[in-house]
């Protein structure tokens, strides 16, 4: 395998963006990402995007993406994996780099979302669910994430006030990051106060609907130390998945997906969770943040909670987890948000980061989920 | 509105609780599967889950999704069967405030929601404390 490298990085401000469309989005980003790799042509495309067919009554994205880029006749791909979709796209991307089938891949995420009711998109996004033993009986998603949050309240002592505070600290980051959907801070008590939407779950936390895009170029190393950019290397790229109805998990306080994706990440990169200096995880809710973090090492079973409190994860603890403002503050374009989260790291391995700036990041993780846990994508990035 | 064959295909598990248990290492699927996640064999006989078990943990969906529109607030849980099976579905007849993990309930064959204006009547399973 060859050792691959990210060359450029492209966002858009995410937000309800009525006057854009998927593919005015997609290629902003992607032109973005472009111009920081100082090129205008790829090899090959990748994008994710969990349900432009629902959303938007589009499929064959891939072929839009690669057309209105630009880009035709190279080889474009869309890949699906509800929630995770956009760090599957990267996955995707990574193997053709590595494997020698392509040299300059582009890797976008995509999500349209606001083009349809509120019940509509919560529909869509339902579909990530087992629609016929989970949708059939009433679940939503914010459902799904109750049902575990109350069990690991119930196994572990988790505290309605600590799910508060992964909230109240996703939006203290994200209110430095100018691309965030909602760059304002807020308090505890206002995540106690906001309205119930799957007890224990308040619409605070969960992550909102958002219609955003981001991209990102790659390339084999050898080729990106060509540029006189800072190398920021993938050194792992994994993926796993789990049952697809969170009935049929071992444990419904445990995320499995993201423990195997995060092991073997670990052995790929030759690191340990405690090597990483800066974290984005998929805090779709904020219980996911607390299991996620106990899942892929940071700490123990069932110590998510009071780690939040202590400040272990904020800006300036041991590991500071969504800096970018996670998908609570920054948004969750579902196709997108995988790509998101990796040009975070790139930025704050980059020390591009501005405000918000890791002092010194050279190791950096991204965790991606799909659906309740059903699949997990896990990246790991190192400064050359 | 889908075609109705998706909702006849499925009653032997709605209505009968119908499973499958793995002829080589016991474990019982539901729905019945075609291969054994644990020991990868294929050979299942059919047999009908348990009709009792305790909640496993619960919340109350108040933003439903549309088929739902009309019930919310509602509890949702997931029941460990007395067989070890674990199932999703809605708790009925108690209170909100009723509801607790290790909570015993029995299952019982319910309707479920109605599909679109003059659309088919779903029914089910639904949870109901001893």
């Amino acid at each position: 395998m060859r050792d691959v490298a990210v060359i450029g990085v492209g966002m858009i401000k995410w937000g309800e963006l009525w006057e854009k469309s998927l593919r005015d989005m997609i290629v902003e980003a992607g032109l973005l990402a472009l111009d920081d790799a100082g090129i205008d042509r790829v090899d090959s495309i990748v994008v994710g995007c969990m349900s432009s067919g629902l959303f938007n009554g589009q499929e064959h994205i891939d072929s839009l993406v690669a057309d209105y880029l630009g880009q035709v006749p190279v080889p474009a791909a869309r890949v699906e994996s509800a929630c995770a979709s956009g760090g599957l796209a990267l996955r995707t991307g990574f193997a053709q780099v590595a494997s020698g089938l392509a040299d300059v891949v582009l890797v976008g995420g995509v999500e349209k979302m606001t083009d349809v009711s509120g019940s509509e998109a919560t529909y869509a996004l339902g579909t990530a669910a087992d629609q016929e033993y989970e949708s059939f009986h009433g679940a939503t998603f914010p459902g799904l994430y109750a049902l575990m949050a109350c069990a690991h309240m119930e196994k572990y002592g988790t505290t309605r006030k600590q799910l508060a505070m992964v909230a109240v600290k996703n939006h203290d980051n994200g209110s430095m990051n100018p691309h965030a959907q909602y760059p304002f801070k807020i308090c505890v008590d206002a995540v106690l106060e906001s309205v119930m939407v799957a007890d224990p779950l308040r619409i605070l936390d969960c992550s909102p609907i958002t219609d955003g895009a981001a991209a990102l170029v790659i390339c084999p190393l050898e080729m990106a130390k060509r540029l006189k950019k800072p190398l920021v290397k993938i050194t792992a790229s994994t993926m796993a998945t789990d049952a697809i109805a969170l009935s049929g998990r071992r444990e419904i306080t445990w995320i499995e997906s993201a423990y195997q994706a995060a092991k073997k990440a670990y052995e790929m990169a030759g690191k340990q969770p405690q090597d990483m200096h800066v974290i984005e995880v998929h805090d779709c809710f904020t219980i996911a943040e607390i299991m996620v973090m106990e899942a892929i090492g940071l700490v123990e079973k069932g110590q998510g909670g009071p780690a939040v409190e202590a400040g272990l994860t904020s800006l300036g603890g041991k590991y500071p987890v969504n800096t970018s403002g996670g998908l609570k503050s920054k948004g969750h374009p579902v196709g997108a948000t995988g790509v998101a989260q990796a040009i975070e790291i790139v930025k704050q391995l980059r020390e591009e980061a501005g405000p918000r700036q890791v002092k010194g990041a050279k190791l950096g993780l991204t965790q991606n989920m799909g659906g309740s846990g059903g699949s997990s994508v896990v990246h790991i990035f190192e400064r050359g | 509105m889908p075609n109705p064959s998706r909702l006849w295909r499925e009653i032997p598990q709605r209505y009968r609780l119908e499973a499958g248990r793995c002829q080589n290492c016991g474990y019982i699927a539901f729905p019945p599967r075609l291969v054994c996640p644990r020991c990868q064999s294929r050979a299942f006989e059919t047999v009908r889950l348990a009709d009792a078990g305790k909640i496993i943990t619960y919340t109350v969906i108040r933003v439903p999704p549309q088929p739902f529109a009309d019930q919310a607030p509602y509890a949702l849980g997931i029941v460990e069967l007395d067989d070890g099976v674990r199932l999703m579905g809605q708790v009925v007849d108690c209170g909100f405030e009723d509801l607790k993990i290790g909570q015993r309930v029995k299952v019982e064959f319910r309707k479920l929601y109605e599909e679109g204006a003059a659309g088919v009547i779903h029914y089910g399973y639904k949870f109901v404390p001893e």
